[in-house]
């Protein structure tokens, strides 16, 4: 009986472990522990080019997390790309000329929207709309831009 | 002319094993009910197959942690992108290597030791004997078998990832220097909940699904010899192996393909 008590303690320690694992790997490797926040609202943007921008792509603000992209669509009407972003809800003072734009992490890294405030007296609520928007450098057309002025300017002299 | 008839018998061979394996695992699961009144059976094979195999698999996954990370660093450096050390480490540990080596070293560990013990049970009639008394050998010694390695995988397999990736950090972060803050956020930041870690808890799943099942058969199917017995763990293992590492590239392909 009391062999059989030390077993039934190791398999529960076992199982207790097992399920401990997972739970590291849920809070502390995964983002699992940042989904959860249901005290968000959602601010949208249009863009020319959203670049290589994901659906839950982070949003910064001076380099701060602050939330991440929820959807994108696109407007067929205007042509444009429409990104909504869920802002995280302590984070609910951003005047509503905010300029939102379109950055890439490193040289290589993914792209994210970064929030620069402006100097407004109103403030961003769910639903609200940007007006201020930045698209995406996208590096081909740098460089054809780049190329062609070069080639103007040689024509000129 | 005799060629092809030693093929065609093989042939027909294995797709026979393969259809009383079938036959063999719906029997299995008409045993559920009978572990459900019978809970200690469970409890004694659990610690059999899962606890017993805890210490080579919490030793293996803090040195394939390790590695990785001694490994990853390297590579990494040379890009100078050394805080993606944990990314690096998190995700092929949760995605791949914690499924798959552990399932690998389940099957060597626990699978081969479940051929060998139902084998022997029917060399030496033990199961012909509980038949005699009326017990139905697949309810009483299979099934809590079966389902404590079913069980047991997924369990194992979360805390092979976790030892895993903290061995990545001993390495990564206390030996070689990089940031711990940019070891953890990073991993935060790009490994996700569904797509990663779920995924990879399904993969072992699965993988504890079919190598229980590929061990439990081989040795309740052995030829009731010792030769036989011996020849029935050595297939558990081989079949196992091949089974996990051809279902993983196809998981792989379904989960992570993104085609």
């Amino acid at each position: 009986m009391n062999q059989s008590k030390t077993l039934e303690f190791l398999v529960g320690l076992f199982i207790a472990a097992g399920i401990a694992a997972l739970f590291v790997l849920a809070m502390k490797v995964s983002n699992l522990s940042s989904l959860g926040q249901t005290d968000s609202y959602s601010v949208t943007a249009r863009f020319d080019n959203i670049g290589g921008l994901k659906v839950r792509s982070p949003v910064m603000v001076s380099g701060v997390r602050v939330g991440q992209v929820a959807s994108i669509d696109y407007d067929s009407e205007r042509y444009e790309a429409v990104v909504a972003f869920a802002l995280n809800g302590q984070y609910d003072k951003f005047p509503d000329d905010t300029a939102v734009s379109i950055y890439t992490a490193g040289l290589l890294g993914e792209q994210y929207i970064a929030l620069e405030p402006g100097g407004s007296d109103m403030y961003w609520e769910n639903g609200s709309e940007a007006d201020l928007t930045q698209s995406a450098m996208i590096i081909e057309q740098l460089v054809s831009k780049f190329l062609f002025n070069k080639a103007a300017e040689t024509d000129g002299e | 002319m005799e060629k092809i008839r030693a093929l065609g018998r093989s042939g027909i061979h294995s797709l026979e094993r393969l259809g009383r394996g079938s036959i063999f695992l719906m029997r299995i699961f008409g045993g559920f009910w009978s572990i459900l009144k019978r809970p200690r059976l469970l409890i004694a094979q659990f610690y059999s197959v899962g606890v017993l195999s805890l210490l080579i698999i919490l030793v293996s996954g803090l040195f394939v942690g390790m590695v990785l990370a001694l490994q990853g660093y390297n590579m990494l450096a040379d890009f100078g992108a050394e805080e993606s050390l944990g990314v690096a480490v998190a995700l092929s540990i949760v995605r791949e290597l914690g499924p798959v080596v552990t399932a690998l070293l389940f099957a060597g560990r626990a699978g081969s030791a479940l051929s060998a013990e139902i084998g022997l049970m029917k060399a030496t009639e033990q199961l012909s004997g509980l038949e005699m008394m009326a017990v139905d050998p697949i309810h009483r010694i299979i099934a809590p078998r079966f389902f404590a390695g079913l069980i047991s995988l997924p369990l194992l397999t979360a805390m092979f990832s976790a030892i895993g990736i903290y061995g990545g950090y001993l390495i990564g972060v206390e030996l070689l220097g990089v940031d711990a803050g940019a070891y953890w956020s990073q991993m935060q930041a790009k490994v996700d909940w569904y797509d990663d870690v779920i995924n990879g808890v399904l993969k072992s799943i699965v993988f504890g699904f079919v190598v229980t099942w590929i061990a439990v058969f081989e040795g309740y199917d052995a030829i009731p010899t010792s030769e036989g017995v011996s020849r029935a763990t050595t297939r558990t293992v081989v079949h196992s192996a091949l089974a996990i590492l051809a279902l993983d590239f196809m998981l792989t392909a379904l989960m992570f393909g993104d085609v």
